[in-house]
């Protein structure tokens, strides 16, 4: 295990290289650059940019200076658009607000959408399961840049209960909506995945012997059919993390959140190429990380798998 | 090369002026002032920065203005008003000016504001090292050396300013500008302070480091969600600032920004397209819409690139004139906009609108003159088949608009337009290679002066993407820098632009807002290039 480990976190060194390398080609084959604007600058002035941003050097230079930066330093360098800020600045600031309501929106989508699952699979085709179905259904056809707005209408607008957007350092009235909008989707997945999976787990001959040795039902749902039907959910929930807790650019531009979905996306219509190369590192790391994390608990969940 | 040119707006032409001092908020006797003097607007994006000599967007503009204070201001109408120089005067036939500062202007920590906090910027505006994206600024100002400078040939400190004692400033310029004093309203060439600049770096700007010499002072500043300023009580108006804290919060979505305005969160939004006469009829006091100094047009790809039908002027006033605006402006925008015959929108000061013949006909005429036109010319029904592509940077506005175009053209001339969208950055890169047929354009002029439109249509401009060339309109343009009053030529150049029809003028904008009810009687919407000032505004009680 602990060998498996160290093999994985020795793929991820080559990995990131070669997402960085690829990025910071595709980003520089875009036509327009981050000084690109209507208001074009004269050659000098452009030239005394491009200068203090190091962008007249040659490109593979580009390359390895950035990652020597980052290597030794852990610096990602100025924002080329924020010219106040570096993209530590960026990240510092919009990676937390991300992560509190990504985080809130996945505790929400596992536990309601499990649950929801769960109890669809065990009432199979009564009005439970069927409600359970539209509901999973209804929510994931439902995208979330159409629920903003409707929650704002709702409960902003016509009741006045809770605040149009914003941040406010996060507190918890400004985190209801945007929780809702980006969990109800996730949610819906879980329900359904988990509910396929239960149904087949408890259709499996070890259940069918289980009941046949007369256990209680509890017993048999929670020690026996739980674990193995969760398996295709955990799968699921590696990828479904990382995005929820990188963003969204909907709920940051519905709620004002000010977080990093937004930012990342800004960043590419702006060619801003520090901060487009800080996320994208950022979102790789994260994904790296937690396919790590989702493949350990895998193999303590399962005992066919072992590495 | 941008050409900056006149700002007949304040008609400054070589002597003194002392000019009494009318600044800040005036409160018209008998207003009554409403106990929340705070201010809430919304921006769409986060502005790049609040660093004077850095800054470049709209809404950074905004925020500098407030926090900063350069030699003069303007007031609601643009007219030019004292800031931190008191008096001015132009000598050696406009190539000296010399400023008088006041002697009770201070930074937030109560140092003096000097005639050396100037030169600093100025210089620093200047430097290479800087690398400001408004450097070409001092260049336009014709400040001695700013050439070199930029160019990195010569020292920042042989800029020509110069500072003889602590409240006087003296400017040399290379070229006799009579509009010069108008240019320090700008906010590149607002003062910064030397010692915090040097001290932080680029992070001299966050909350915890900045020292500033405007009306408010820097509280708060959560990136790409709020910024709040408040009242700086060092600032020496502040008797007569009445609003006391001004925020901006960054809302992406015209509609969620518009839903929040009328949660009661903020004071002023924009309109979203196609609202405004359902706003107007819900909120006739708040919803307001005032003429911009900005234009919206197509513009013909006139180089050897461009299709052969366009070099025929008969095709291109076919077009121009079958482009029924009021669809546009009545069925599509609905926010007031103005039909454009011309180029530069009637707004503009000083700017006679000519008498162009194809403005004044009904758009039965129009049409009935473009078929003729296009029919002469062998294209369209009948002729041979013309087909175009018409490119517009991606925007739901945009399309709908360059819809209805080609809808018109088709049905009216025959004629097959394709339409084709482009992300904003990969579109200017395609429309300045002239990789185009038809293209959107639209220009926001950076002074109140026509030349600041016109220019845009002479060969040698770097933003003339149609690349139209006519000798008479770059003589006309460049006799007008020297002229005493050039609104003749501007009033000519446009009357060859419409017998030459470069581009198909759309429309010309307006200002289309939400404005808390309180607050609109301060608003200055006089002032069309919206230079607003938070101190020059209040709030009146219910």
């Amino acid at each position: 295990m602990f060998r498996f480990i160290l093999k994985r976190l020795g793929i991820a060194i080559p990995t990131l290289l070669i997402l960085i390398v690829f990025s910071f080609t595709l980003m520089h084959a875009a036509p327009g650059g981050p000084f690109t604007s209507e208001r074009k600058l004269p050659p000098q002035v452009l030239a005394n940019i491009e200068a203090k941003y190091g962008l007249d050097q040659p490109f593979y230079k580009q390359v390895t200076n950035y990652i020597v930066s980052i290597v030794t330093k852990g610096d990602f360098g100025p924002s080329f658009r924020y010219k106040d800020r570096t993209v530590n600045d960026v990240i510092k600031q919009g990676f937390p607000i991300t992560l509190k309501y990504g985080f809130w929106s996945f505790v929400v989508a596992v536990s309601v959408g499990i649950s929801l699952g769960i109890v669809a699979a065990l009432k199979h085709n009564s009005w439970i399961d069927y409600f359970a179905v539209g509901f999973s259904i209804g929510a994931q056809v439902l995208p979330n840049f159409v629920m903003a707005p409707i929650l704002v209408i709702i409960f902003t607008l016509w009741l006045g209960l809770l605040p149009g957007g914003g941040w406010n350092g996060g507190q918890w009235q400004y985190l209801i909506m945007p929780v809702i909008a980006l969990s109800t989707s996730y949610m819906a997945s879980i329900a359904r995945i988990m509910r396929s999976s239960m149904l087949e787990v408890l259709n499996s001959n070890f259940i069918r012997t289980a009941k046949a040795k007369g256990l209680p039902n509890s017993a048999i749902i929670f020690k026996h059919a739980l674990k193995p039907s969760l398996l295709p959910v955990i799968t699921y929930l590696g990828p479904a993390f990382v995005g929820m807790i990188t963003g969204s650019v909907v709920i940051d531009m519905y709620f004002s959140t000010g977080g990093i979905g937004r930012e990342f996306v800004n960043a590419a219509l702006n060619r801003d190429y520090s901060v487009i190369m800080g996320i994208t590192i950022l979102i790789g790391v994260l994904t790296i990380s937690f396919n790590l994390v989702v493949d350990i608990i895998y193999a303590w969940i399962d005992p066919k798998i072992r590495y | 090369m941008k050409s900056f040119t006149k700002i007949l707006t304040v008609a400054l032409i070589g002597s003194t002026f002392l000019v009494a001092p009318v600044l800040a908020a005036k409160v018209p006797a008998g207003v009554n002032l409403a106990a929340d003097q705070t201010f809430t607007y919304r921006a769409l994006d986060e502005h790049s920065s609040i660093d004077p000599q850095i800054v470049e967007d709209v809404s950074g503009s905004e925020i500098v203005r407030d926090l900063f204070e350069g030699l003069l201001n303007q007031d609601g109408d643009g007219n030019l008003v004292p800031g931190v120089a008191e008096s001015w005067e132009a000598s050696n036939g406009n190539l000296t000016y010399t400023f008088k500062l006041r002697k009770d202007a201070k930074w937030s920590n109560g140092d003096p504001v000097t005639a050396n906090d100037f030169v600093y910027s100025w210089q620093r505006l200047a430097d290479p090292q800087t690398a400001s994206p408004y450097a070409w600024f001092m260049e336009i100002m014709s400040l001695e050396n700013a050439k070199d400078i930029i160019a990195g040939d010569k020292e920042p400190s042989e800029l020509g300013v110069s500072a003889p004692d602590d409240y006087t400033l003296v400017v040399n310029l290379t070229a006799p500008l009579p509009y010069f004093a108008a240019m320090t309203t700008h906010a590149s060439t607002f003062p910064s302070p030397q010692k915090v600049v040097e001290e932080f770096g680029t992070a001299w700007t966050k909350p915890e480091n900045i020292v500033s010499n405007g009306a408010y002072v820097l509280t708060e500043h959560v990136p790409n969600e709020r910024l709040v300023r408040e009242r700086n009580p060092n600032y020496w108006n502040d008797s007569e600032t009445v609003i006391e804290k001004v925020t901006v919060l960054v809302i992406n979505s015209d509609d969620a920004a518009l839903t929040r305005y009328l949660a009661g969160e903020l004071d002023r939004t924009e309109i979203p397209s196609g609202q405004y006469p359902r706003l107007k009829k819900e909120f006739p006091n708040q919803a307001i819409s005032f003429p911009r100094l900005c234009n919206y047009y197509y513009t013909f790809n006139l180089s050897d690139s461009g299709p052969e039908a366009f070099k025929d002027v008969r095709v291109r006033k076919a077009l121009a004139y079958s482009l029924d605006r009021s669809v546009v402006t009545e069925q599509v925008l609905k926010g007031g906009q103005f039909e454009a015959f011309t180029f530069t929108p009637a707004a503009t000061a000083n700017f006679t609108v000519p008498d162009v013949a194809w403005g004044k006909m009904s758009q039965a005429e129009r049409d009935a003159k473009a078929k003729e036109l296009i029919a002469e010319a062998g294209y369209g029904n009948g002729g041979k088949p013309l087909a175009f592509e018409l490119l517009y940077n991606t925007s739901e506005g945009h399309k709908k608009i360059a819809t209805v175009a080609a809808q018109m053209w088709k049905q009216k001339l025959g004629v097959d337009v394709t339409l084709a969208n482009q992300e904003w950055k990969v579109f200017l890169e395609t429309r300045g290679n002239q990789n185009f047929e038809l293209a959107r354009g639209a220009w926001c002029g950076d002074y109140n002066e026509a030349s600041t439109m016109l220019d845009l249509l002479t060969t040698p401009s770097g933003y003339n993407d149609g690349k139209y060339s006519n000798a008479e309109v770059d003589k006309l343009m460049s006799d007008a820098k020297t002229a005493a009053d050039a609104s003749a030529n501007y009033t000519k150049v446009e009357e060859i632009l419409a017998q030459d029809m470069p581009v198909i003028p759309v429309y010309h904008y307006t200002g289309v807002y939400m404005l808390n009810e309180a607050i609109v009687g301060s608003w200055p919407v006089g002032n069309v290039e919206q230079n607003w000032y938070s101190r020059d505004l209040y709030k009146v009680a219910k």
